[in-house]
């Protein structure tokens, strides 16, 4: 056996199915070792878009997604993803081929330097230096990948440990790590605070973060927040926490969030943040914003309390071992008159966005009510995956959830997410509809996947809303720079139609707001990959 | 505000890029800093010196303790720690300034270890006031190089818990 035997080895210990890769000379050993076993193997069609698939993967399944690479440029490739995946606390395990022990540091053919390059947007890395080494690595890894606040981990094989015979395997059943025990159970002390602190408020309000997805807690949240009648607000990443027509549910907060979602935010009186990291684009102005509340947050990661917004309870801990605790409290608490107030307000925003939709479009389609048609149409469980510009902030704003899940790429808004990232999530759950919603830009930058969707016959819905220019760019530059349009027009190619020809994929196309509905129902008809372009006027703005 | 970070970690290739990486990301200021082994080869102490608002120095302190090298974060105010810095100086001298240049020493506790016809080495160990005091003085002469540790740092015996 040698060290590239050994990695396969604890992959299968680690229950791997499948690891989204590109092979080159320094990782070829794995390569090699890999064939003939039990774990599939997704070859991509550019490096980064291996690390967005085991992200997809990953959010859905539950489990560590596994990217695997050559060193280099293949290493270097693989960055943007990784920080993709670092930002939304995704938990993933990257490994990247490096040149011969012998000639690293050299600057030899194909090196990089990818742990150091890396190293602000991994939770650890490690440079394996002796093969004997690697049963233990790979455990540490998934065991720190997927604890605690999760992310990503980066092991750097040089060709030569892989080549290495080793003469015992033996992997590890336990992790020995004396600088890492994240935090589990919340302090029984700040339980009771936070207890107490509910009776005394008048209008609290909770805020799901994407910490509740990641910790698996929506269902302990939602019985909590059902139990004591608390109004439910989330970041984006926090959507689909609760259904969206929940009657406890008022919205979206934030700069790209629903006016019902922020106007709760302002007034309420106490705040339990969940899993959220009170970052700019959800809370613009903390100190302004909390000021006047009792402000309670739960994390997992000791580092976010206090970060942006000092709070007056902190509480770090796993969330759903927390929101198990706080539901096995009987407190007798009444908010109606609370729910009553946020209940007009949300009747009002529906009302005014009744008034914005009728006004004058011609035969233009309406993106925002596009993504509400479409999400309706959609099976309740499935999974909605929106990319980066316009079309997240269309979808955040408008997608109707229910069981299914809301995926983006929330944290490093990174453009080309959503159709790797749905081909990862259909591989985790290939009973559930996927559908990754993109602009005309975001597509264009990892379209080669395609041919990955067709080769593994993995079925995604594609939608491409087009308008032929990077529209929230466009719209910035209209606001901000009085209409001087700078480096947004994207030309009116590729054309779709025969773009989708050229991979197999069955197209269609919405032209008219008319059409909007019966081509939707065709369009997620069979279980199959399937191309839809909307045509959306370039004036359109959220 | 000043504080001083006592940081315990694994004594491992790159841990020290880590760190000071850290601090230059999250734009934390490095006033000084420090390295040495511990009693444990595995194990090293690395004493850093910053500055900022208190919101600041928590983060500075709750970010150390994620980093996975890092085995213990202590911190604490340079009042409640004995801080030495060691400083060696060559200087030119000549029959004019030499006395001065003993004088200096004798006043300020310095001490010469090592000369040449017209250099002389002065090792200068105390608080890192008393240090910089001393470099101010020395201001007047001929330095050639100077060479200079970061802070170290103990909390005094009274207040040591562990």
């Amino acid at each position: 056996m040698n060290g590239a035997d050994a990695i396969v080895k604890s992959l299968q210990k680690e229950g791997v199915e499948y690891i989204f890769g590109y092979p080159g000379v320094a990782i070829s050993p794995f390569f090699n070792s890999i064939l003939g076993t039990d774990i599939r193997t997704i070859l991509v069609r550019q490096e980064q878009n291996a690390a967005h698939e085991a992200s997809g993967y990953a959010r859905i399944s539950g489990k560590v997604g596994v990217a695997v690479v050559t060193s280099g440029p293949g290493a270097t490739n693989l960055i943007t993803g990784i920080a993709t995946a670092f930002a939304d606390s995704v938990p993933l395990v990257c490994i990247t081929g490096q040149v011969d022990s012998s000639i690293l540091g050299s600057d030899g053919f194909q090196e990089a330097d990818i742990s150091g390059a890396c190293e602000s947007f991994v939770k650890y890395s490690y440079i394996v230096r002796s093969a004997a080494d690697i049963p233990r690595i790979i455990k540490e890894a998934f065991h720190i990948a997927s604890t605690g606040r999760k992310g990503p981990v980066l092991i750097d094989v040089p060709q030569d440990v892989q080549m290495k015979t080793i003469s015992r395997f033996e992997y590890p059943d336990e992790v020995n790590l004396r600088t890492y025990k994240p935090t589990v159970e919340g302090h029984a002390v700040q339980i009771r605070r936070v207890m107490s602190e509910l009776q005394k408020a008048e209008r609290p309000l909770l805020c799901a973060g994407g910490g509740v997805h990641l910790a698996g807690a929506s269902a302990e949240v939602r019985t909590f927040a059902e139990k004591y009648g608390i109004p439910v607000v989330t970041t984006m990443m926090g959507l689909g926490t609760i259904p969206t027509r929940h009657p406890l549910f008022y919205g979206m907060v934030g700069n790209n969030g629903t006016p019902c979602g922020n106007r709760a935010m302002q007034e309420a009186d106490m705040v339990l943040m969940v899993g959220a990291r009170v970052a700019d684009r959800s809370i613009r102005q903390p100190e302004l914003v909390m000021g006047d509340k009792v402000l309670v947050h739960i994390d997992v990661d000791p580092a976010e309390i206090g970060k942006n917004a000092g709070p007056t309870v902190p509480l770090v801990g796993d969330i759903a071992s927390i929101f198990r605790e706080f539901n096995r409290r009987e407190l007798e608490l009444n908010f109606d008159e609370w729910n009553d107030r946020l209940k007009t307000y949300r009747e009002q925003a529906v009302a005014n966005r009744k008034a914005a939709a009728d006004r004058e479009r011609g035969d233009h389609v309406d993106p925002a009510a596009f993504v509400r048609q479409l999400s309706m149409a959609m099976a309740p469980d499935a999974v909605y995956v929106a990319d980066v510009g316009q079309n997240q902030l269309w979808s955040c704003q408008n997608v109707v959830m229910r069981e299914g899940r809301f995926l983006t790429s929330g944290g490093m808004g990174t453009m080309g997410y959503a159709v790797p990232a749905a081909l990862g999530a259909r591989l985790a759950a290939p009973d559930r509809q996927v559908v990754a919603v993109c602009g005309d830009g975001a597509f264009q930058m990892t379209m080669m996947e395609l041919a990955v969707l067709q080769q593994y016959g993995i079925s995604v819905k594609i939608v491409v809303l087009r308008n032929n220019v990077l529209g929230l760019v466009r719209q910035h530059q209209h606001y901000a720079y009085k209409d001087r349009f700078s480096g947004v027009d994207l030309g009116t190619l590729p054309d779709l139609e025969k773009l989708s020809q050229a991979y197999d994929i069955p197209y269609m196309r919405i032209e008219t707001a008319g059409e909007t509905e019966d081509r939707i129902k065709a369009f997620l008809a069979e279980d199959k990959t399937m191309l839809l372009e909307v045509l959306i006027d370039p004036e359109e703005t959220v | 505000m000043k504080r001083i970070y006592s940081v315990l970690v694994e004594n491992r290739a790159g841990v020290l890029c880590k760190v000071a990486g850290l601090f230059w990301r999250r734009c934390f200021n490095i006033e000084s800093l420090a390295v040495g082994e511990t009693d444990d080869p595995q194990v090293s102490n690395m004493v850093i010196v910053s500055s900022g608002d208190r919101r600041t120095l928590e983060q500075i302190e709750k970010q150390l303790n994620k980093k996975l090298d890092v085995i213990k974060v202590k911190t604490f105010d340079e009042r409640e720690s004995i801080n030495r810095e060691l400083m060696l100086m060559k200087v030119r001298f000549n029959k004019s300034n030499r006395k001065d240049i003993m004088e200096i020493c004798e006043i300020m506790g310095a001490s010469i270890v090592d000369m040449s016809r017209n250099v002389l080495m002065i090792q200068m160990c105390d608080t890192p006031e008393r240090v910089r005091l001393f470099l101010d003085v020395m201001k007047g002469q001929s330095i050639v190089e100077i060479s200079r540790t970061g802070t170290l740092a103990l909390t005094k015996c009274a207040e040591a818990k562990a």
